[in-house]
């Protein structure tokens, strides 16, 4: 069998990394840090992805098709995540629609008419 | 062409080992193709707790108050001990894996396959009991008995609502735990009768693949629902 074969000591230094973040992203909840809580916690949870992708999972030696499929799901979370709370987000942006008639053009009209 | 068209019963399984199906040339080309298929399937599964995560995203923006409430409803001490059950589990896997990589005996690969079962086991007990039985008790169960708290005061309904994506998320997440242990005894199965080498190990390999994704997952809950805006602040327990 080709395929690579991951060494111990590379398995028990990834699992130990894998726990020291674990203790550091509870602890960095336990300080005031604002909104670097939340970016902390998803920096590190990141991390903590990319190492069991990378090593456990063995993505770091698998050349080709699986990378791309890897690679497209997130894309494509990416489009999920980016367009909905684009959506939802935004939505206070501009004034509510049944503004527009009274609010928005009535007032302009007669700039619109001259 | 007639010859590829209807291929002679003998078509070279002289030379094969028992588990190359018909459809692929070498073992090697089924691993391969198994280990992509996998990698499909966990694609559909990003983009299945991803709708998840996106909605629970956005209560959490527009509810941010109540969905801190909501969070320190939780206890730290069990999310963090499960995510380390967990990650010890990913390496139990990735040892079953290594020793039947490196032809070991396969008493040591079903050694590190109950491990990760019992590790996984274990995951799934501190759930059940101490966490979602307590939850009950505490009437924090959308649906059971769910009882808003004075403190909370306008926030209750929304302080549910995280309690529901807390439940429907973890709740998910523990079905694939039990698939995962499914999974995990069909292998010991397969292991002690012989099934695997340092040749064939397939199933251990794409299996070890889902095994790790759902790990992934619970990586992201533990800090989503259990650490939300921070601990310093009063509530935590």
């Amino acid at each position: 069998m080709s395929e690579h074969i991951v060494p111990v000591k590379v398995y028990v230094t990834v699992w130990a990394s894998l726990l020291v973040l674990t203790a550091l992203t509870t602890g960095v909840a336990y300080i005031d840090l604002g909104v670097f809580n939340t970016v902390a916690a998803l920096a590190i949870a990141v991390a903590k992805m990319l190492l069991v992708v990378l090593f456990f999972m063995h993505l770091k030696y698998t050349a080709g098709l699986p990378r791309i499929v890897m690679v497209a799901a997130l894309f494509w979370l990416a489009i999920m995540m980016s367009l909905t709370l684009g959506d939802e987000l935004t939505r206070n942006w501009t004034p509510a629609v049944h503004a527009w008639g009274s609010g928005v053009l009535l007032p302009l009209l007669p700039h619109l008419l001259r | 062409m007639a010859e590829m068209a209807h291929p002679s019963p003998e078509h070279g399984h002289g030379s094969h080992t028992p588990e190359l199906v018909h459809q692929f040339e070498t073992v090697e080309q089924q691993r391969e193709a198994g280990t992509l298929a996998m990698w499909l399937f966990l694609a559909t599964e990003i983009l299945f707790f991803g709708g998840m995560f996106c909605s629970y995203l956005i209560y959490r923006s527009l509810h941010p108050q109540a969905f801190e409430i909501g969070s320190h409803l939780l206890e730290v001490k069990f999310g963090a001990t499960n995510t380390a059950v967990l990650i010890c589990s990913s390496l139990s896997m990735a040892m079953a894996i290594y020793s039947a990589q490196t032809g070991k005996s396969k008493k040591t690969v079903i050694l590190f396959l109950v491990l990760t079962i019992l590790l996984g086991l274990t995951f799934l007990g501190v759930k059940l009991y101490f966490e979602w039985y307590h939850d009950y008790l505490e009437h924090i169960v959308p649906g059971v008995g769910f009882a808003y708290r004075p403190e909370w005061g306008s926030n209750g309904p929304m302080v549910q609502m995280f309690m529901i994506f807390y439940f429907v998320m973890t709740g998910v997440h523990a079905i694939h735990m039990v698939v995962g242990v499914g999974i995990l005894t069909v292998l010991i199965i397969m292991a002690a009768r012989d099934r695997f080498s340092s040749h064939y190990y397939a199933p251990l390999d794409i299996s070890g693949l889902y095994w790790h994704f759902v790990d992934i997952i619970w990586i992201f809950l533990f800090p989503l629902l259990y650490l939300v805006g921070g601990r310093y602040t009063g509530g935590g327990h």
